[in-house]
């Protein structure tokens, strides 16, 4: 029971103002309904980690929470301001663009692109994006490429890094759009074990500096340490939410009991 | 045993260059309107719009479907008797191959451009970028490298393609050669050297696509 060693004190329980808020965010396929009405406030500063098995509508929470999936019920809110199912922003309301510029997202299988080195990979959203010219953008690549250890990389293409290279070189990627929250999909779970722990090193850091993210993971033993509050996510629904001590060392219903145990061996 | 002369058949070099230059001037005329009607059709097979995707399907499939020939006596005989009003050879020429052209080049641009996978595109939208955004900075500079093999390939048959020209009177390389053989009587000497020409113009533009269809191979 390792990871019940690491779980960390609750966070400040001092309200701050959501960065996100969803209400009642429903979405389908078809006649299939994979979230049936999520309401969740996002704070600023907070690592909110999402467990449940699979299918119960993680990736698909997390992938509403930037407009990647289009909720088919509900209102997703940024900074207070209603997102709109377009792209640009107008008045009333801010587009999904525009959402995406402040909402940064690292993919599982981390979706670089291949026919840019890394330094372009991690600048081009800025440039084409923000309009930020060449030198600033690679100057501040530069620097998240030294944050994630990186930097003797800039050159190379994604083909001729290791797996979590690739991912550490996603999270700069994202960071260079200046984001205010950070979405990370099951950024651990297509890599080879002994390359799990230098990219959680680099979301620990991100997590110290008070980076607001969103994880969905199924690394308990991170999730304890880390997270500033863990939800539990089944059948479309949250069905359970506390602090990490409270979801993980003290699972209320027999589900997540059952969930958790196969973590634990 | 046959008593070769090309000597006859070389007095009108001159007629030669010329089909050539006709032959050139098609093939790149062609292969620069098909190109822009194909990413055109291209994109309205991806769009959204039903209507766009069956406006471009039925184009595709009636120039898919039909012989290059038979399109091109119907575009210069048959149209305008629909027109009311005469189309040049070589406006009907030059349509028509533009046309078929551009259905087969459509199919090779959609091609490559549902081979990118589809993880690509999310992570460009995930940084903020607007459709064309992600289509010119990630998804074309990916396809383009897929769809090249096969693009330099149907521009190959495309200049093969010109010589059907010669069915509505086009001056182009296997025309004028019809021309110098009427001349000489000559048609051995004259139909081998054209295949000569025709083998030299194309043999480096296969040489072309198979080196880019090796580099991508490596590549992947």
């Amino acid at each position: 029971m390792a990871i019940l060693e690491q779980i960390k004190t609750p966070a400040d329980p001092a309200p701050t103002k959501p960065v996100m808020e969803l209400r009642g965010l429903k979405k389908a396929f078809g006649t299939l309904e994979v979230l049936k009405g999520i309401d969740l406030a996002v704070p600023a500063g907070e690592v909110l980690a999402v467990i449940g098995p699979s299918g119960s509508g993680k990736s698909t929470l997390i992938r509403c929470m930037n407009m990647l999936e289009v909720p088919t019920g509900g209102t997703l809110a940024f900074r207070d301001q209603p997102v709109a199912r377009r792209f640009r922003t107008r008045a009333g309301s801010i587009g999904m663009g525009t959402l995406r510029r402040h909402v940064g997202m690292v993919f599982q299988h981390f979706n670089l692109f291949p026919h840019m080195t890394v330094l372009d990979n991690i600048t081009r959203g800025p440039c084409v994006v923000l309009g930020e010219n060449r030198a600033k953008a690679e100057a501040h690549a530069m620097d998240l490429l030294a944050q994630v250890g990186l930097a003797d990389k800039r050159d190379a293409y994604p083909a001729h890094l290791s797996g979590g290279q690739k991912q550490r070189v996603a999270i700069a990627r994202a960071l260079a759009m200046r984001p205010d929250m950070l979405l990370l999909d099951e950024v651990t779970s297509a890599l080879d074990p002994e390359l799990v722990g230098e990219v959680l090193g680099v979301i620990r850091k991100l997590a110290d500096d008070g980076m607001t993210m969103v994880l969905v993971t199924h690394e308990m033993g991170f999730a304890a340490e880390v997270a500033s509050r863990v939800i539990f996510m089944e059948g479309g629904m949250i069905a359970e939410e506390g602090t990490p001590d409270a979801i993980l060392r003290n699972p209320k219903s027999e589900r997540l009991r059952g969930f958790l145990s196969r973590f634990h061996g | 045993m046959y008593n070769w002369d090309f000597y006859t058949v070389l007095l009108s070099l001159d007629l030669f260059m010329w089909g050539i230059w006709m032959t050139f001037l098609y093939t790149v005329g062609s292969i620069l309107i098909g190109t822009g009607v194909g990413l055109l059709t291209c994109f309205a097979r991806l769009s959204r719009f039903a209507v766009l995707r069956l406006l471009a399907r039925s184009y595709q499939e009636i120039f898919r479907c039909t012989p290059l020939l038979v399109q091109l006596l119907w575009a210069y005989y048959a149209l305008p008797m629909l027109l009311g009003f005469s189309i040049s050879n070589s406006t009907a020429g030059l349509m028509v191959l533009s046309l078929y052209v551009g259905a087969f080049y459509a199919e090779i641009f959609r091609g490559g451009i549902l081979a990118v996978d589809k993880g690509q595109a999310e992570a460009a939208q995930a940084v903020g970028m607007s459709q064309v955004q992600t289509m010119t900075n990630v998804i074309l500079p990916q396809a383009l490298k897929k769809m090249l093999p096969a693009y330099i390939n149907q521009s190959v048959i495309q200049v093969k393609n010109t010589s059907l020209l010669y069915a509505i009177s086009v001056a182009e390389l296997t025309y004028m050669t019809a021309m110098v053989n009427s001349a000489t009587y000559r048609p051995l000497e004259a139909y081998t050297l054209t295949a000569l020409l025709y083998f030299a113009m194309l043999f480096p533009l296969t040489q072309i696509a198979d080196h880019f269809e090796r580099r991508m191979r490596r590549s992947d």
